[in-house]
């Protein structure tokens, strides 16, 4: 542990910031999250969610401020954080073009699983995420639902106490979603897991998430158990409404940005992220 | 299940790591890249075999009709044998020089982010990479091999001279797969790589000894192959893939730059590397 770095949350976020040239993309983020906790981050695109994901992972380094993950900081001991943390990113990260046992053994390799535990860790997760019968083939033909399972099971197999996932549901059918989330779940009842989602199912995020955080232009605009945020609103209602509320007409209304601004914004989040 | 896997995944940072153990771990992640690589192409060898014309067309067609040139190969060395060295170069640098191009792929899909939170050194990831290249340069050399046995050229088959062309084919694609890995985090587009690719083979090929010797260069072209490592490349490879084959700069000198070159190289790409999770 990083002696300096004392802090009773799993997560402590501190002042945390990143700029693309004038672009701010996360501005001055604090928030704490818990030990087991599954909390979940909504806002728009271009919000910064997928930004802030990617400091945290140490992906990319912040402008400023910085963030303590179970005791390491993000900035001076990144290493010690990687072993820590799972990441799912939003886009495919499985390899294709090998079979689910193949992925799963290069992580299992790469995240320095004790050569004699692999095969039993590897055939222990493969079984948990239902992939058993289908582990010898190539992931390339898998359907998008096996995929986020196997992607998921990678991230477990050294046991991290914090797991990010960047909208693990995206473009799943309902029951490949609702498998993804009882593999989510599964995991916070029995290894007391600490996991950061991001979702645009506003439905899903009321009913998984313990806590949520809402993110318009990089700062954090509302947090709090998705009960709260919604009774702020009125009595009926939804996180839909939530979002709405405190994104939509935001987004609309406060910046109206130029064309070549929302190219920039566009080209840097595709450079960069 | 809970207890047995507290016991194996210790929090790593607490507990004080031999200098074996993370010796083995590093040896380990750069091993799983590799692996990887070797596991793609057993599942898909065609790419193998496309692979092999290239040379083909460069021994049948270029080969034959520059063999009628007076002094095109120094002293009485046959040209063909004198050419199929470099063809092996050349076949090693086409597949590693655009190598780096499978980064911006995974990249693009995800695959290299998952690699860059894994608690692998960025250094371990980067020089997996540079071995998997030197296991499809490999693969690329057998088939140079068999065509030159083919087409009768005196190839030397002695274990000392095979291993010696080993090593320099997997330090040479290590080299330029690395190079090629550098660019690659520059750029971070297939678009733009391509166009860079195409730029940097052929002066790579052209001002190296590959399929003239330097003798027949002009001297300032001659002094731009004395600092491409290419050219020390092949001058190995002439002395280890021929029977009678000599070094022009000593096997020594050759493995030298060869090596120097592509820690170097290494050293670069793996402080590049981190840059590819932007």
């Amino acid at each position: 542990m990083d002696a300096s770095q004392s802090t009773t949350h799993t997560i402590d976020i501190r002042d945390l910031t990143r700029r693309f040239g004038d672009l701010i993309a996360v501005n001055g983020v604090n928030l704490t999250v818990e030990r087991g906790e599954i909390f979940g981050l909504i806002g728009p695109n271009g919000a910064g969610k997928s930004t802030l994901i990617k400091m945290l992972t140490t992906l990319l380094p912040p402008s400023s401020g910085t963030a303590i993950i179970v005791g390491h900081d993000i900035v001076h001991s990144p290493a010690a954080v990687r072993r820590n943390i799972g990441y799912v990113p939003q886009l495919l990260s499985a390899d294709g073009s090998l079979t689910g046992y193949e992925n799963m053994l290069l992580s299992a390799r790469l995240y320095g699983v004790p050569r004699n535990e692999r095969a039993e860790r590897i055939e222990r997760a493969l079984t948990r995420a239902g992939l058993r019968d289908s582990a010898h083939h190539l992931v390339g033909h898998y359907s998008g639902g096996m995929i986020r399972r196997l992607e998921i099971a990678q991230c477990l197999l050294h046991r991290p106490k914090v797991l990010f996932l960047d909208e693990p549901t995206v473009g799943l059918d309902p029951s490949a979603r609702e498998t993804v989330w009882h593999q989510i779940l599964d995991l916070r009842d029995n290894f007391q897991t600490t996991m950061i989602v991001t979702s645009h199912h506003m439905d899903e995020i009321d009913q998984f998430c313990d806590r949520i955080a809402l993110i318009t232009h990089g700062r954090i605009s509302a947090v709090g158990k998705p009960d709260e945020l919604k009774t702020q609103i009125g009595p009926d209602a939804t996180l839909d409404d939530v979002f709405i509320k405190l994104i939509g007409t935001q987004g609309e209304t406060e910046t109206e940005k130029s064309y070549g601004e929302i190219r920039r914004a566009r080209r840097a989040e595709r450079e960069h992220g | 299940m809970a207890r047995s896997d507290a016991r194996a995944a210790p929090n790593a940072s607490t507990v004080e790591r031999s200098l074996g153990q993370a010796v083995y771990d590093y040896a380990t992640q750069v091993f799983a890249v590799a692996a990887a690589e070797v596991q793609k192409l057993y599942h898909d060898p065609i790419e193998l075999f496309t692979r092999a014309i290239q040379p083909v067309l460069w021994l049948l067609l270029f080969g034959e009709v520059m063999a009628q040139v007076r002094g095109v190969s120094p002293g009485n060395v046959r040209y063909l044998d004198f050419l199929s060295a470099g063809i092996l170069a050349q076949s090693v640098l086409f597949v590693a020089i655009f190598y780096g191009i499978s980064a911006i792929w995974e990249r693009d899909l995800g695959v290299l982010q998952r690699h860059l939170v894994s608690p692998a050194p960025r250094s371990a990831l980067v020089a997996g990479k540079a071995l998997s290249a030197s296991v499809r340069a490999l693969s690329q050399a057998l088939i140079v091999y068999l065509l030159a046995l083919l087409l009768n050229v005196g190839v030397d088959l002695s274990p000392f001279k095979i291993v010696g062309a080993i090593a320099v084919i997997g330090v040479g694609s290590a080299l330029f797969s690395t190079f090629s890995l550098i660019i690659a985090c520059i750029v971070k587009t297939r678009e733009r790589f391509m166009g860079i690719g195409q730029v940097l083979t052929m002066p790579i090929f052209f001002a190296s000894n590959a399929i003239y010797p330097l003798s027949l260069m002009p001297a300032w072209l001659r002094m731009v192959s004395h600092v491409n490592p290419l050219t020390y490349q092949v001058d190995a490879l002439r002395a280890l893939m021929l029977v009678g084959g000599t070094s022009d700069y000593g096997l020594a000198a050759d493995f030298a730059v060869l090596v120097a070159v592509t820690l170097g190289l290494l050293a670069i790409a793996a402080k590049m590397y981190a840059r590819m999770g932007y």
